[in-house]
């Protein structure tokens, strides 16, 4: 085996045993740290480390450079989580006399309804969904108290308001936090498209009546799709998202229904295959226990032979990150070829292939992609 | 061991293959860089700090290089990566070095959030420092470097790293960038004063690094006490003036200059707080760099009686 690859495999046993089996993180030698605290910064995932040793008391047991580098990590993120939790409360004010429900999406639902996935977690911004029909009243209110439109090409514009789930984000003037603003989980044009009535239907409300969530089936299906067809060419599979999925399935274990709920609920939604995919790597990387009765009908979602074997080593691929300074082609290719499937699942061929020649022609350009600091800064945790 | 006592050529080859482990203040860092430029201007200037084994636990990975792929064939560019990251866009190769020593800055002010991070040059005399709070432009940087030239002990000329667990101020004895007229400045205040080649035309106009006196990078490691707050604000031709300001406008002047007050929340007010209520809070308005030293030391000595 060449050195490249046993130091990815190594890179990847480090984070996979962290996660599994923090109370050996002690025993880790500095050498194992530094690599550790590598991959696990650029998966974004130190907040989980920290805040599994902080709950064993075994910050101290660590060598005092990485307990830095995790309590560092642990100051942004509360700092962040106190962000998106006030930026809730002044939605709330904004939009206290638009009578319809708001409900709150992904790494914003697990704050406010204090679900595990949110412990140690980052959040960039406010992920809402809303009634389609909603959308101009409450885009509009928003603009008029403070908040507005981030600056984008008029492509981009009619690229989000045509095709897309959600609208292009808002930002509020002073405070900077962003709120993506959703009104179905997939864009329009996607293969996989449901009606999002369903979901309003099934969500549950929260203690503050105006916020709901999305029930608990409901809430794993966005967490998957959101994973597999929400991608980045180079960040690609979101280790992170498939462990919020492992955390949510935790916590959704002891449910009556929920596990009987979940395949026929994938179904109905066209969102077997995501659900399929993210149990079988769940059960893999964390050992997320999964009831042996689904086993069957889960077998049954998959796809034919060939398929189903390549899926499961470019989605293995894509999700476990690379030694930082041993990159693969492999992974790079893995990771390029799931984003392309994502947009094929996501376009009609005829649009895709539209909207691919632009991109294209942007780049011979010379377009740089624009960089923003901000989120540039918060990726460092 | 000390980047001294490899000679020029271990030294371009540490950072072509397993990369120079180094130390700055508390951070320890490994460059890796394949611009003989850059090492050329590097040696002299790193030769006096710590040298470090890379098989340790590290703070920053970094790396100045040329660009990957073919690219590196059709310019000549340098480009900074952290972690095998590349989150800027690239530099001309001559600027090399000035571009490696602004990433460490970004390195340390978008990841030690541990610490409270003021936007601060300092400065120590007999374990008592005094911090200079200040926004680019007011000549924090000269005035520092002229401190340190003059009998003062150098923290750091850009980051007050302040310890929440007990407020005192960890140095960062990193060297120290001279923009535009500055340099002449410090050459004609000590001729003595060991400072790079200049690099015209960067980002920020001419610069060239000064390094800290031998014995600011010996002592990095000995934290210290505030003991006063000064707002330094160069003003052509200007007398000298140094006043004492409120303690409540300090705390917003020191507040308002870190770079991560919001992130450490209660903690930064508290020791932000603390910080105003033990030290003496000046604002300086200087011309000519004596007189500011005079001044300064002067109330380091009021304070001996």
């Amino acid at each position: 085996m060449s050195d490249k690859s046993s130091e990815n495999l190594r890179a990847q046993r480090l984070l996979l045993d962290a996660l599994r089996h923090p109370d050996e993180l002690p025993a880790l030698s500095a050498a194992d740290w530094d690599l550790l605290l590598r991959v696990a910064r650029r998966t974004r995932l130190l907040g989980r480390l920290e805040v599994s040793l902080a709950i064993r008391d075994a910050l101290a047991k660590i060598p005092e450079r990485a307990a830095d580098h995790l309590r560092a990590s642990r100051n942004v993120i509360k700092h962040r989580q106190t962000l998106v939790a006030w930026e809730v409360n002044r939605l709330l004010w904004a939009l206290a006399d638009i009578d319809t429900p708001l409900i709150l999406l992904k790494g914003t639902a697990y704050l406010l309804a204090g679900l595990s996935p949110a412990s140690g977690r980052i959040f960039a911004d406010v992920d809402l969904l809303v009634a389609e029909e909603r959308l101009d009243e409450i885009e509009a209110r928003l603009l008029a108290r403070g908040w507005f439109r981030t600056q984008i090409d008029p492509y981009d514009d009619r690229y989000y308001r045509v095709w897309m789930h959600e609208i292009p984000p808002l930002r509020h003037r002073e405070r900077g936090t962003e709120i993506d603003i959703h009104h179905r989980l997939l864009p329009k044009t996607s293969r996989l498209a449901s009606s999002p009535e369903s979901l309003f239907a099934a969500a549950l409300p929260l203690s503050n009546r105006r916020l709901h969530i999305l029930a608990p089936v409901d809430m794993v299906l966005h967490a998957l799709v959101h994973l597999f067809l929400e991608g980045d060419p180079e960040e690609g599979l979101r280790l992170r998202d498939l462990l919020d999925v492992h955390e949510l399935l935790r916590n959704f274990n002891d449910r009556p229904d929920f596990w009987s709920e979940l395949i026929p609920r994938a179904r109905e939604l066209g969102f077997q295959r995501p659900l399929y995919y993210g149990l079988l790597h769940a059960q893999e990387l964390f050992a997320t226990p999964i009831p042996a009765s689904l086993t069957a009908e889960l077998a049954q979602l998959a796809p034919r032979w060939p398929i189903k074997v390549l899926m499961a080593r470019l989605i293995r691929l894509a999700l476990l990150p690379e030694h930082p300074d041993h990159p693969r082609r492999s992974a790079a290719i893995a990771r390029w070829l799931l984003y392309a499937r994502a947009h094929w699942l996501r376009m009609p061929p005829a649009l895709l292939s539209k909207h691919l020649l632009r991109k294209l022609w942007l780049r011979c350009q010379g377009g740089r992609k624009r960089i923003d600091l901000a989120q540039l800064d918060l990726k460092q945790q | 061991m000390i980047v001294a006592d490899l000679t020029p050529d271990e030294f371009a080859e540490r950072l072509t293959t397993i990369g120079l482990g180094i130390r700055f203040g508390p951070f320890k860092l490994r460059i890796h860089s394949n611009l003989p430029t850059f090492a050329r201007v590097a040696y002299p200037l790193y030769a006096p700090y710590p040298l470090l084994s890379v098989d340790h636990l590290l703070d920053f990975h970094i790396q100045i290089s040329s660009p990957p792929g073919l690219r590196r064939w059709l310019r000549r560019q340098a480009c900074f990566a952290l972690d095998g990251h590349f989150p800027f866009a690239p530099y001309t190769v001559e600027h090399a070095f000035p571009a490696l020593e602004w990433g460490i800055n970004w390195c340390i002010a978008t990841r030690a959030h541990h610490l409270l991070l003021l936007h601060a040059a300092g400065v120590e005399r007999d374990g008592r420092a005094i911090l200079f709070p200040a926004s680019p432009g007011d000549g924090k940087s000269t005035l520092c470097t002229a401190l340190i030239h003059s009998g003062w002990r150098l923290l750091s000329d850009e980051f007050g790293l302040v310890l929440p667990e007990d407020g005192r101020l960890l140095p960062v004895p990193r060297v120290i960038p001279l923009k535009n007229e500055s340099i002449d400045v410090i050459r004609r205040f000590r001729p003595e004063a060991v400072i790079g080649p200049s690099f015209l035309n960067t980002r920020k106009g001419t610069v060239a690094h000064v390094q800290p006196p031998i014995d600011s990078i010996r002592r990095a490691r000995e934290p210290a006490w505030a003991r006063w707050l000064v707002f330094p604000r160069w003003v052509a031709d200007a007398p000298l003036s140094l006043q004492p300001i409120t303690k409540s406008q300090a705390f917003l002047m020191v507040a308002s200059n870190a770079f991560n007050y919001d992130v450490l929340d209660e903690t930064s007010f508290r020791l932000i707080n603390a910080m105003v209520r033990t030290c003496d809070c000046f604002t300086l308005v200087y011309s000519r760099l004596e007189e500011a030293i005079s001044a300064l030391d002067q109330l380091d000595r009021v304070d001996h009686v």
